[in-house]
């Protein structure tokens, strides 16, 4: 009886005092060995997640005398080239490519970024009979899988004339419906008393959205610009629907097609796919910044 | 001329409206219209052929095998995407010097198009790539896997292209809710003497066990709409004897060339929505029951 209570009281002395010094530790700066820990393992999943990617670079700049297809794996190319990516640009029309993808890519975020602001304020800021409903009607789209109406969209865009063009990939992404409800609810977060100012003021409308509203909701207005530029650039089952003809193909059909035509030649493919890579992600990390803080905001959350 | 009229808000939210209902609303009567009738990609020489595309679908082995790949992606995707990017974004939640670089990594398979990725894999998974010729080189198989020419094994190639490739973007969402738990709950926790696995279970998974539910339907949902992996790792054709495709490939089959048939298709899409959502109500039901309890 004696000895457990005795064994008790000592457990319990280091128990509190390691505690206090765990609290200390992990909510001040953290431990070194915490540190090593976390930087083990953020480095494994660093490997994991870059690596494929790295893996696809080295291969793209291996040149013909390099054996890629060895089971002794070199990650540095023995005698480093550009050759496989003259070889791409002379197979397809990469340039071309390019082009198509960024005029989707263009117009899909000009058209969200302008259309959604417009009709986010509207439904979150402005009193009008009729909100509801068309709230209402934005929220129901939602649970319908794109796939789904993939089909009619086609049909739709084939009545207008635009099947097999730029314009008939763009048209349908535009305005989306997800982003229209990311608006309204940025702007939702707006504090009362800075807009009833402007109401007060006789602010119109239009002021109240372009001075007032618009400086706080940046933040979900990159993200929605970003999430845009990156669904158009990588969109690749509806372009794949509309385009027929092989010079109006965006880059991830181009490079669909490549990889189908120069099927054996891994060099040239692993150079294809680093062209439409690379670009976009030069943009994330150049917007990256804007990009966490948006979602900080609670771009995301919903 | 001052704009504060009644019909201002209606014209903020006029382009937006008119793109709802030209892209989401009538296409979607229109798929209900189109899967009575048999419309083809090219010409307009439609007629109405009443139940037949759904009497069809019932008979049709290759929407069976569409539903049963569906199946086993949904409960592979399911475990596994919702509980790792947790743990990374428990990893990349604390400020440590250069964790916007690790947070900005782990996003990068996100915003790479799922073609390149698909691409990438091909080559990483290839009878001659570097897994089989590691693993050979290590000497844990004799022969390479056929990870792109099995009839199942192609499935799982697809599947991990699919977690790997979703890591990123569910961290974020994690990353969004962890935020949300004050400090002052961990604090408490250590405190009372609780390590980092006790508070990982105390403390972290019921604050995020909202959002944890509002993943694994997200997940569910678009492993049942999973299109460009599969066709990416099988070059379009759906493996061996076409057995690997999910509904959204024969959607897309059925969509295209000469004998394609959007009548067949149509009836197909509204198959993938009813589909979808099981997982959506489900997520409508856990929450009335949050609600009430």
């Amino acid at each position: 009886m004696t000895t457990t209570t005795t064994t008790d009281a000592a457990a319990q002395q280091p128990l509190t005092r390691a505690a206090k010094r765990r609290r200390h530790r992990t909510f001040g700066e953290a431990s070194m060995t915490e540190k090593v820990v976390r930087y083990v393992l953020l480095i494994f999943v660093l490997f994991i997640t870059l690596g494929p990617f790295l893996w696809e670079l080295s291969t793209s700049l291996k040149g013909p005398d390099e054996d890629i297809y060895t089971t002794n794996p070199q990650f540095i190319p023995s005698e480093p080239t550009l050759a496989n990516y003259l070889h791409v640009i002379q197979a397809i029309p990469v340039f071309g490519y390019i082009g198509n993808s960024l005029i989707v890519a263009a117009l899909a975020v000009g058209g969200n970024v302008i259309f959604s602001t417009l009709a986010g304020f509207a439904i979150a800021r402005l009193r009008w009979r009729g909100r509801r409903i068309v709230l209402g009607l934005f929220l129901a789209t939602l649970v319908l899988p794109g796939e789904a109406t993939i089909i009619s969209q086609f049909v739709t865009v084939r009545s207008l004339g635009l099947a097999d063009s730029l314009l008939g990939v763009a048209l349908p992404g535009m305005i989306a419906a997800l982003n229209v409800l990311l608006m309204y609810n940025a702007f939702r977060q707006v504090p009362d008393e800075i807009d009833q100012a402007g109401v007060m003021d006789g602010a119109t409308s239009w002021q109240r959205l372009w001075f007032i509203a618009l400086p706080a909701v940046r933040g979900t207005i990159a993200v929605i610009a970003i999430f845009s530029f990156i669904g158009a650039w990588d969109d690749f089952l509806w372009p794949l629907i509309v385009l027929t003809t092989p010079e109006k193909f965006t880059l991830t059909i181009g490079l669909q097609y490549l990889s189908g035509t120069f099927a054996n030649d891994q060099r040239m493919i692993a150079a294809g796919t680093m062209i439409a890579f690379i670009p976009i992600a030069i943009v994330f990390s150049v917007l990256q910044r804007f990009f966490f803080k948006g979602v900080e905001e609670g771009g995301v959350k919903g | 001329m001052r704009a504060n009229r009644w019909f201002s808000p209606w014209i903020m939210v006029a382009p937006a409206l008119i793109w709802l209902l030209a892209f989401s609303v009538w296409p979607s009567l229109n798929t209900i219209r189109m899967s009575f009738t048999n419309a083809k990609p090219l010409g307009h020489n439609e007629h109405w052929v009443g139940l037949q595309n759904f009497i069809e679908i019932f008979h049709d082995d290759q929407v069976l095998g569409a539903l049963i790949n569906s199946g086993i992606y949904m409960l592979v995707c399911l475990p596994l995407l919702t509980i790792l990017p947790l743990l990374i974004a428990v990893l990349v939640e604390k400020k440590l010097r250069f964790i916007s670089f690790f947070r900005t990594a782990f996003y990068t398979p996100v915003i790479a198009s799922a073609v390149v990725v698909g691409l990438i894999w091909t080559w990483l998974l290839d009878d001659r790539g570097l897994v089989n010729n590691v693993a050979q080189a290590l000497h844990v198989i004799q022969g390479p896997i056929p990870f792109l020419t099995d009839r199942w094994l192609v499935i799982f190639s697809a599947i991990s292209l699919t977690v790997w490739k979703g890591l990123g973007y569910y961290m974020i969402i994690y990353l969004a809710a962890l935020g949300n738990i004050g400090r002052d709950l961990h604090e408490a926790a250590a405190m009372d003497g609780a390590g980092a696995v006790r508070r990982f279970w105390s403390v972290t998974v019921p604050n995020v066990r909202g959002t944890m539910t509002l993943i694994a339907i997200l997940v569910c949902v678009s492993a049942l709409r999973v299109f460009s992996e599969l066709y990416i790792l099988t070059g379009g054709h759906g493996g061996p004897g076409g057995q690997d495709i999910s509904l959204v490939m024969l959607i897309q089959q059925y969509a295209r060339g000469f004998y394609g048939n959007l009548g067949y298709a149509s009836a197909l899409s509204i198959l993938l929505f009813l589909i979808t959502l099981i997982p959506m109500l489900v997520l409508a039901r856990i929450n009335n029951r949050a609600e009430q309890s």
